[in-house]
Formats: structure tokens, sequence, C-alpha cells
């Protein structure tokens, strides 16, 4: 055995230009990174303040920062991607040759939905659902942090592929037996499943978390039906993950023991059913599609009835859509596979229960339709991308009950139609939500809003870049065009082609307004600054609280009396035009920051990388290294520390001076 | 601003429509060239007008509602509190439902109808032909057991006459796709599956996987050659006894990795073969050999 299993030089692609170049740059500007935050001396305030944070606010905001960062991997893979493909027509080959390209489109799936996607909608509902809540921390802040380092740790492992060794060649789902051994046996498919294992256990312990947090630690007097909608889609998302994430776990433990010990649980051979994995896959991928979208309906629910300056309407009718949605969704798997000849009964069964999932949607966009009626909308750059969600979700829902019709699916499925349909709910619903709520809650976080100008410019670039690539793979599809294709050889597409790859040109033009947006409003924060922590005229808790809230969230907690706590006591207080008497304060006990999800992260990327390379040894001292650390935190003396009586009432005392008869005078006007 | 915002979403949205239908026009799934295909189509096209007649009302309306209702129009009604009505309630779930259940019913009739599985009619005097499939990597190997003839990415049909094909793939799953014919369906090692097509016009139609199935997928593609009966009677009997012949040691060559530029044909093929491959009497097809890096390095090298 070789003391480094299969890894040696050839893993490094010194013969291929292009992802040495990448994963040099991109290796050269994490280490300039981190030598510069050295340099300058803030590496204490980072581990201190952030890396070892359990402030849920905080590990929301770094969710959002991973996230960020591999959207733009995710986006510049999707760019050689659409641009390989304008360049291979008529038998040309482009500048991917397919053992390249099949690793970026993989790459490209597995990144946007595991380490773009899942980060931006778990970071937001890490930060706005405790202050929402009216509480003070999650249920279990340090397990919060595990999570997140577990996630990072998933993330770092795919981006490692880049420069060692390969990626898979298998599609975001590596169906067998294409990722069997016997024909991918190489350590993509090892990447795959090692870094979707470690950072599962992160996605399953924020679910756990955020469940819990929800069911049991609401504020005084907040029932189950006064909690704001974004909290409902929060918990049955979490509810999602909870019953799913652990088929996909346990799917791709099935494939590493076919992998590594020669099972035989997806192989052709020896009485493996491939099938199966399909099945599986499935039964945690459709309701995956939910546990993101269903968090981005809860954002827009908020969004809508802020910026309209109403309650949201029907609350009642949009609870059941979304726990109709939650429910149903977990029955509508086998609309992936009709092609599969599961014959007449079953096919229409699961057709006809996907479309129901369309009604809760349907009834959700008439209700945010009926939230702006009578409202006195402010455009403000949620608004903007709300409206171009319901838009273009409406096309995409078209789309999606289209392919659960299973004749249709017939000479739909696989076909740029359907990339096109996923493309247009997942941007459409996911990315656009994400985005409102990013530009919702920005102030909330930092105590500034970003800068207007840049949002709207933002999103125009980036619904017109949307539009443009994905209606011509609509149309691609409807002309016969496969999905995954590193050349095309067929006349008819080539415009179609063409012109989603100058769409793509646009979206980047909104990528780089967005990131320009983020550092006008940094440079500019001062005129941006919003001291009153309630810059849009809130109507739920979060915005009694400064911004950025005082790491205990509260300085005291509130009594809610019925939907729109804190609505409410607004109302309360300008009818009085004075707010409510200054509490008793009282010391308050926080958790103590801790170091054991980075240091288990650690351990964690090690027993990956040494799993992928069959380093037996390294593996093992892996695991020793993190069940250590599990010892350490489990027999800790001092968990929590506490913040004096003083410093609580000089954090409210100042949020209510900023409070005076002046904005109470403001909010009257405004509302 | 907010009057040229809402003008642009809509163009955006109309476009979309246009680009849809104008695309549809020549060669694309809905220009269809069989029954199974024509009925795809029929289908695809009512489901999608059902849902228009509900998505554009409500597109607009979003538009309209967001437009009207913008904070500096003084003349709209602010109605601060308004956020529950049972009567718009009742519509607001009546809407989809009844829609659901239309498309419900489509559903039910149309997978019971279009089941890939199930066989065509025929007319009195022509019997269904009969093509066995197999997908290897990457090419498609057709084998016309009545016959006793096969071809490599090379579909030859007569026009007018049902065909029952049987499909097993020799390694990874494929999806076989004709799509000016309709319905595709997947092809997986130690299976069996059915699709019945017809061809009812005279044409070459582009046929695929739909299935990623590896590095060579993109050229998995094949020309199926839809021909007058007599035409394909005639074709039969010039291809019937030349060329090679296959057998299971032909077939083991050909299940090793690689493309096929040019179609061809076998002139002899050992009856039951396709009986072995699908049951697995012949074992599944070899992996990347050496070269292309076996089980101890990435295969970073590329194919050829």
């Amino acid at each position: 055995m070789k003391l480094l299993g299969k890894l040696d030089w050839s893993a490094i692609p010194l013969d291929q230009p292009i992802p040495l170049i990448a994963s040099g740059t991109a290796g050269g500007l994490v280490v300039a990174v981190v030598i510069y935050v050295w340099a300058k001396g803030w590496m204490p305030y980072l581990w201190h303040e952030w890396i070892t944070s359990v402030d849920h606010k905080r590990i929301g905001v770094m969710y959002i920062i991973l996230s960020a960062l591999m959207l733009l991997r995710g986006f510049a893979d999707a760019v050689m991607m659409r641009s390989q493909q304008a360049l291979a027509l008529h038998g040309a080959q482009g500048y991917l040759p397919p053992e390249h390209y099949d690793q970026v489109f993989s790459a490209h799936g597995t990144i946007m939905i595991f380490f773009g996607a899942m980060p931006l909608v778990i970071g937001l509902m890490n930060f706005a659902v405790p202050l929402q809540l009216g509480v003070r921390d999650v249920a279990f802040p340090t397990w919060n942090n595990v999570g997140f380092w577990l996630t990072a740790t998933g993330a770092l492992l795919v981006n490692l592929s880049l420069g060692i060794g390969e990626f898979a060649r298998t599609g975001w789902l590596p169906y067998p037996p294409l990722s069997e051994l016997a024909y991918s046996p190489g350590v993509g498919v090892d990447y795959y499943i090692w870094a979707l294992q470690i950072s599962g256990i992160g996605t399953l312990s924020t679910g756990i978390n955020l469940v819990t947090t929800i069911l049991k630690m609401r504020a005084p007097g907040m029932s189950y039906l006064r909690m704001p909608v974004f909290c409902w889609t929060s918990l049955a998302s979490n509810l999602l993950i909870v019953a799913v994430f652990p088929i996909l776990t346990a799917t791709l433990a099935m494939l590493a023991l076919d992998r590594y010990l020669g099972f035989h649980f997806f192989t052709n051979d020896a009485g493996g059913m491939p099938m199966m994995f399909v099945n599986l896959i499935w039964a945690w991928g459709h309701p995956e599609v939910y546990i993101l979208v269903l968090p981005a309906f809860g954002i827009f629910s908020e969004v809508f009835s802020t910026f309209s300056g109403k309650p949201l309407f029907g609350y009642r009718s949009m609870v059941m859509a979304t726990m109709f949605i939650c429910i149903v969704s977990l029955f509508v798997w086998l609309h992936h596979f009709f092609t599969m000849g599961a014959g007449g009964d079953v096919n229409a069964a699961f057709g006809i229960a996907t479309s129901i999932i369309a009604v809760g949607t349907g009834v959700k966009i008439y209700n945010w339709l009926f939230t702006m009626y009578g409202g006195r909308i402010r455009f403000e750059p949620p608004v903007l991308w709300g409206i171009g969600f319901i838009i273009t979700f409406l096309f995409g829902g078209l789309t999606g009950v289209l392919l659960a019709v299973p004749p249709a699916d017939f000479v739909l499925h696989n076909s740029l139609f359907l990339v096109a349909h996923f493309h247009n709910v997942i941007i459409g619903g996911v990315v656009f939500g994400a985005f409102a709520g990013y530009e919702y809650w920005f102030p909330k976080a930092f105590g500034f809003r970003l800068h207007r100008g840049w949002g709207i410019t933002a999103f125009w670039l980036t619904l017109a870049g949307f539009v443009l690539t994905f209606t011509p793979l609509y149309v691609v599809g409807m002309e016969g065009m496969t999905r995954r294709l590193q050349h095309v050889d067929n006349d008819l597409w080539d415009p179609w082609i063409i012109l989603a790859g100058l769409g793509t040109v646009v979206i980047a033009m909104g990528v780089a307004a967005q990131l320009i947006q983020l550092v006008v409003s940094i440079r500019q924060r001062e005129k941006l600054r919003d001291v009153t922590g309630d810059p849009w005229n809130g109507r739920t808790l979060e915005w009694v609280t400064p911004s950025p809230p005082p790491t205990f969230n509260f300085p005291v907690l509130h009594d809610v009396h019925g939907e729109e706590a804190y609505w409410g006591m607004k109302q309360a207080a300008i009818a009085q035009e004075r707010l409510y008497d200054e509490p008793d304060y009282k010391a308050i006990e926080m958790p103590r920051n801790s170091p054991t999800g980075f240091v288990t992260a650690f351990f964690a990327t090690i027993i990956g990388f040494a799993l992928i390379w069959h380093i037996w040894w390294l593996a093992g001292l892996g695991f020793v290294g993190a069940y250590a650390t599990f010892v350490v935190f489990a027999w800790r003396d001092e968990d929590e520390y506490e913040i004096p009586a003083e410093e609580v009432a000089r954090v409210d005392r100042a949020r209510r001076a900023a409070r005076g008869p002046e904005w109470l005078a403001a909010m009257e006007t405004r509302a | 601003m907010k009057g040229v915002s809402m003008k642009s979403i809509w163009r955006g949205a109309a476009g979309l429509l246009l680009f849809a239908l104008a695309g549809c026009s020549h060669q694309g799934v809905l220009d269809t060239a069989g029954p199974i295909a024509a009925g795809e189509r029929t289908i695809l096209l009512n489901s999608t007008v059902i849902m228009l007649a509900i998505v554009i009302p409500t597109a607009i309306a979003t538009l309209a509602f967001a437009f009207w209702f913008r904070a500096d129009n003084p003349r709209a009604r602010y109605l601060p509190e308004w956020a529950y009505s049972g009567r718009v309630e009742l519509v607001v779930w009546a809407i989809p439902i009844l829609v659901i259940l239309f498309l419900a019913g489509v559903i039910w009739v149309g997978s019971h109808d279009l089941d890939p599985f199930k066989p065509l009619p025929a007319e009195k005097n022509s019997k269904p032909i009969e093509v066995q499939v197999v997908s290897l990597d990457w090419k498609w190997l057709f084998i016309y057991p009545d016959q006793g003839i096969a071809t490599v990415n090379q579909l030859v049909i007569p026009v007018g006459t049902p065909v029952h094909f049987s499909l097993t793939s020799a390694s990874v799953m494929n999806t076989f796709f004709i799509h000016r014919l309709g319905s595709m369906i997947y092809t997986m090692n130690g299976m069996v599956t059915q699709v019945h097509l017809q061809a009812d016009q005279p044409g070459t139609y582009w046929g695929q996987s739909a299935q990623f199935s590896g590095d060579g997928f993109s050229d998995m593609n094949f020309k199926t050659q839809a021909v007058a009966p007599a035409d394909f009677a005639a074709w039969v009997a010039k291809t019937k006894g030349q060329g090679p012949a296959l057998d299971a040691k032909a077939y083991a060559g050909l299940a090793q990795q690689g493309t096929v530029k040019t179609p061809y044909s076998y002139g002899v093929v050992q009856p039951g073969l396709f009986n072995l491959i699908s049951t697995q009497k012949i074992g599944p097809a070899p992996g990347p050999q050496a070269g292309r890096g076996g089980v101890n390095v990435s295969p970073r090298t590329p194919a050829q």
C-alpha cells in the first residue's frame, strides 16, 4: 500500500491549462487574503468574533458569504458551458474537450444547488428566523456553527477537485452504472460523494436546529398562527430537510459502499439495481426543490406586505398552502423518470400529484396579488425582485406542469426545455427570492441600506439576461435538443445556442452590478446609515431591535398580541405618541463562542480528502481528531457568559433615543 | 421610471411566448411525423392553452395591480387593513383547483393512451416491424430479428407501419429518442423496455440519446430513414448477406468504448443475440481501458 493512496503527481493537471490556471489563481487569491488579514492584524478579531461565533446572525452572514463565492464559481462554470456550446457548432469542438466539459456541467449543478442555493437560503433563515420569532438565538447555537463549517468543508472539497484530481463526469446526480467504479474509475465521483456526505451532515444539523427553534422557542404569546409567514415557510422547508436529507445520505452511502467495498447496490452485475438509485435520489431530489423555494415564498410574502403597507392577504390560506406544498412535495418524485416505462397508472398518478402542487403555488400567487391590491407600493429593489419573480414564475410553473403531463414529458424529458424550466423556477424563484431577502435584511444585519440605484440596475440586467439566456433554451428544447452536449451537429439549433451565450453576458453584467452595489454601499455607508433599526416601516419583530442587532437580539423579550407583532406595538406607540415604558433591564446569559465547529470541520476536511484518495491512515487520524473535538466540547466547564444589565440598558436606551417623537410622526405619515 | 419598468417586464413575457411559438415551426417536436408524436403534440398544446388561459390574465393583473397601487398614485384607494375576504379566498382556491382538475383528466387519459408499451393498431395487411435496440458506449445498435440483419447508428423503417422497439443497454443508461416520431424511453442493462412508434411520412429524422452516458455522449446520435415499404424491402434484401456478421465476438468488439462516425450494417446476425445481452448471458460492456486511466489514477488523459 502506498503511503499516499492513489495520490501522486499525475493528479495535478499540469497538461491542462484551464483548470491549472483557474485553480492556481483561486488558490493564490485565498493565500493572499489570508496573508493580508494576518498582516493587518485582523486575525484575532475574525477568529473570536466570526469564525468561532455561535451567534445565529453572524453564522447566517457567513453562510451568505460562502454562497456568494460559490455562486460566482458556479456562474463561471455556466459561462464556460454556454460559450463552449456556442463555439462547438458544425463539427467544431470548442475549447473544452469532453472529459473537461463533463466535469464543468457536473460541477455547475452540484455547486449551484448544494453550495450556492442551499447556503443562501439557509443563511437567510438562520439570520431572520430567530429575530422574527423574537428570541435570542437558535436552539443549539454551537451545533449551528458546526453545521456551517461542515457545509464549508463540502464546498472546499468540491473546489479542491479543480486542482487535485478531477470532479465527477456524470452530471450533478451521479446516475449509476455510469457513476460506478466500472465506468467512472477516477476520483471524481468520490469527491462528489464525500463533499455531499459531509455538507449533508451540516444541512441536517441546520434542519433539526431550525425545526426545534421554531417549534419550541417563540416569543411569549407567539402562537403558531401568529408567526410571520417566513417562519412558516422556514418550518416547512426544515421539516423537509429532516425528512429527506437522510435519504440522500443513505443513497450516497450505498454508492460509496459499491465503489469502496465492492458492494452491488446499484451495479449492473450481481443483482444490483441502478434504477433504485434513480428512485431514491429523486425521493430526496424533488423535495429539495421545495426546500429551496419555500423560504423564497416566505421572503416574498414579507416583502409584498411590508412594501405595500398592508398585512399579508389571506395569512391562514398562505399557511395552509405552504404546508400543503410541504406534504405533497413528498409524493411527486417519480415524474423525474416517467420515461423509464412505469406504465400508464403510475405515470398518471404521479403526474396528477405533481400538478396538484400548482394549486398551492397558484393560491400563493393570488394572495400576493391581493396583498398588493389596495396597497401603497414602494418600488424598492426587493419589490422589483418580487414582481419579476411572479411574472417569470408563472411561466416557469406553466412549463413545470407541462413536464408533469407524462405524454408531454415523453418528448421533453432531459431536453434543453427541461433545463430552461428548472432554471426558470430556480433563478426566478429561489435566486430572485434570496436577492429580495438580501436587499430587505441587509440594513438589519449591518445598519445601512444597500444602494438603491445599483440594486435596480442589477435587477433589470439580471432579468433581461435571464430571459435572453433561457428563452432560446426553451426553443431548442422544443426542437429536440437534449442536454449536456459538448458539441452540436444540428443547424437548426445554432442561432438559439448563440443567443443563449449572449444572454450569459447580460447576466454577467447583472452580477457585476450587484458586486458594484455592495462596494458602493460600503463606501457610502454613512450616507445610507439607518439608526432607527426600522428602515422599511416593517411589521415583524426583527424591526423592533436596533441594526445591527446586539448579540442578545432583544434587550427584553416582547409579548406578542396578534399577528404582525411589531406592527401592533408600533401602532400603539403612534396612538399614544410615545414608546412603551422603559422596562426593568436584567442581565442576559448568552452562549460562549466555540472553536468546536471550525476544528471539527478541519478534521472533516482531512477525513474527506483521505477517503477520496484512499489514504486510510489519514482518514483514521481525522476520525480520532473529530471525535476528540467532540469529547472536549462535551466536557467543557463553562458554556455561557453574562451580559450585565447596564450593557443591556445602554443598547436599548440608544435605540429608544433613535425612535423619538419625530420618528413616530414620520412612521404615522408613511403608513 | 415605474411605468417603463412595467412595460419592460411585459415585453419580456410576451417575447417569451413569441419565441416559443416561432421556434416550433420547423423540425421540432411539434413538427410531427407519426401518430405517437401527433398525439403528444395535441396534449402538449392543449395543456399549454389551458394553462395560458389562466397564466396570462394573472400576469396582466400582477402588473396592473403593481402599477395602479404604486405609492405615488393619489387616485388609488389605500386599504391598509384589508387582508381577508372569504369570497376572494374561494375564487383564489377554486381557479387553480378547477384548472388542475381539468388537466388531471388530460393526464390520466393521455398517460394511458400514449403509454410507450402500448402497441399501435396495425392495418390489416401490415405486420409490425420488430427492432431490437442496444445502446452501447457510444453508439446505437439496431437488430432486425425477423430480417436477420443489424445496423449501427442508422435506423431504416417503412412508412405507415408500426415499429415495435425492444430496448436494452450494454453498459450505462441512455434514452432512445427520435423527437419527430415521439416518446423517448430509457435503455438499461439487464432490462428490456419497449416503445411503439410509427412514421407516417418519408424522411430522415434525427435520433439521439437524451441521458448523458459519458465522454462520447455528444456523438451518440443516429439518422432514422423512413422509406416506402417497397424501398424498405429492397434495402433489407440489399443489406442481407453483405458486410460483416454480428456474433458474440463481433459484439464484444463493438461494445468497447468509442464512437462510430460512419453508420454501417451487418448482413448476418447471430439469432437470440439481443436476449443474451438483455439477460446478461453476455455480461455488461467494459468501462474505460488502460490509457484512459485505470483504477489507480485519475483519468485525466483524454479519450481516443
